[in-house]
């Protein structure tokens, strides 16, 4: 009898489930796929595929550099693709009001101590700490979520992403 | 339904026949047999399989009645109001509550709590795990007259870590060493560690685990536990197999993130139990439940799945006042 085999999917291997609405608008369940908003969008586009009153999850195609990002607060990137590096410095000076919310992104690298840099992989999840700067770099399309609060990062367009006819599962 | 809050408990000792104690709560009376759990109340009386009632039991104790509801059938099954918890029978099932067959009583949550525990201490024979999904080796059977118990299995504590799994000082990584081997349907998943280098004075600030790894190593199935915080933003994520044991009904918005595998959800109406909606969700599928269904999910091979809870204290006092979003996102 065969192993199993257990599947994740990837930006060029996803097959999405649905709604099937029986007596329902499936545009109740806000459905949609990281790796397709990811395949749609442009590098390092943050865009936010669940919203929980200012709690946001964001789908990011990494690919190529980031622009540098602070943020006052933690924040979690997990790898669902490829391969992410993830660089971190200490700013000299806080770039960003300690009781702001959401990431921003920076016009320049930040001055301040290097932190470290951190490489994931699909399944990997790594810490954004609040009050670091951070920058992502992947040399191949990957695909990074993140658990983050809504900010001037966030980008939305649920219409563009969300299941609105309904589908069959059968 | 009874507004009081009910203060009458009671433990039976075992019975000579089945070796199980009976319990009491308000006027709720639960009895236990080799095969089937009764649940009596003024008017009416219900039977469950004994299996199907002790894996939802367990995750009402393990989650402390979560949030919303948590029904066990059709019939039977708790709502948590924070603090105060209802216990109902026929409330949410239209011929029941059509013939005046309903029934409801309030309780305090800590002191429920303490009797669903010891019911599940002594209804739980030794080498039976209600965590377990039934195909795996260590489930054991539920089924007998009373022997032995399994505190190991039914005293788990929920992994709730206080900023992210791997952390000095925070919930630890799973490993062979530390007694969890990878489960039998995730043994292909990589074991591989993230990279991580950290200047000094950073270490525990830079920092990252494979949390896929760390899913495949689970003991436990549809118990979702915290692995990394945002103030109020908790991933909660879990391996599932088998059935939820409840259908939980939401009393918020609640996020799934599938990230392997399949699950099937059955969404029905909170109130009446009247189908809505069937979801399936495959790898990298993002979906809300609205704060008005009933969910229950199907995942034929081990899965993972990431909850997404908003543990806001100020969720409480907003669905009371009806400002709760009944959908996440308006589009």
């Amino acid at each position: 009898m065969a192993e199993y085999s257990t599947v994740f999917g990837g930006l060029n291997d996803f097959t999405p489930g649905g709604v099937d609405a029986i007596d329902d608008d499936p545009k109740n369940y806000v459905f949609s796929n990281v790796f397709d908003v990811a395949d749609k969008s442009a590098p390092y586009e943050r865009v936010a595929v669940g919203k929980n009153l200012e709690y946001v999850i964001e789908a990011v195609r990494a690919e190529g550099q980031s622009p540098w990002y602070a943020c006052a607060h933690d924040e979690f990137a997990l790898c669902m693709d490829g391969e992410v590096e993830i660089h971190l410095v200490k700013p000299a000076t806080a770039p960003v009001d300690e009781d702001s919310e959401g990431a921003v992104i920076l016009q320049d690298a930040p001055d301040g101590r290097k932190m470290g840099r951190i490489l994931i992989r699909r399944g990997h999840m790594a810490l954004l700490p609040g009050g670091a700067a951070y920058r992502f770099e992947a040399g191949s399309p990957s695909v990074l979520l993140t658990q983050a609060i809504q900010g001037p990062a966030t980008i939305e367009r649920w219409a563009d992403i969300c299941q609105i006819e309904n589908r069959s599962t059968a | 339904m009874t507004e009081a809050i009910q203060s009458h408990y009671k433990i039976s000792p075992a019975s000579n026949e089945t070796g199980y104690r009976s319990y009491e709560a308000g006027s709720f009376r639960f009895r236990r047999d080799e095969y089937f759990v009764t649940v009596t109340w003024p008017k009416g009386e219900h039977t469950m399989a004994a299996d199907a009632f002790m894996r939802a039991m367990m995750r009402t104790v393990a989650w402390g009645f979560f949030y919303g509801t948590l029904a066990y059938d059709p019939v039977f099954g708790t709502t948590n109001h924070y603090g105060v918890v209802d216990m109902f029978a026929g409330t949410y099932h239209p011929v029941f509550k059509e013939n005046d067959r309903d029934h409801l009583e309030k309780f305090k949550a800590e002191d429920l709590l303490e009797l669903f525990r010891d019911l599940v201490d002594d209804w739980t024979n030794e080498g039976y795990d209600p965590f377990a999904a039934p195909g795996e080796k260590r489930a054991g059977k539920p089924w007998g007259r009373k022997n032995g118990n399994n505190e190991t299995a039914v005293g788990r504590i929920r992994v709730t870590a206080n900023r992210m799994v791997g952390l000095s000082g925070d919930a630890e990584i799973r490993t062979d060493e530390n007694g969890y081997p990878q489960n039998r349907m995730f043994k292909d998943v990589p074991s591989d560690q993230p990279l991580v280098v950290a200047e000094p004075g950073f270490e525990n600030e830079v920092a990252a685990f494979n949390l896929y790894d760390y899913l495949s190593r689970s003991d436990v199935t549809w118990n979702p536990s915290v692995c990394s915080v945002v103030k109020e933003s908790l991933f909660c994520p879990t391996s599932e197999e088998f059935i939820l044991p409840v259908e939980h009904g939401n009393d918020r918005c609640e996020w799934f993130v599938q990230l392997s595998d399949e699950i099937t959800w059955e969404v029905k109406d909170k109130e009446t139990g009247k189908p809505r909606s069937r979801v399936v969700m495959r790898p990298g599928d993002v979906a809300c439940m609205p704060a008005d269904i009933r969910h229950q999910g199907y995942s034929a091979k081990r899965s993972m799945l990431l909850v997404w809870e908003n543990a806001s204290p100020r969720i409480p006092e907003m669905i009371q006042n009806g400002e709760a979003p009944v959908v996440a996102v308006q589009f």
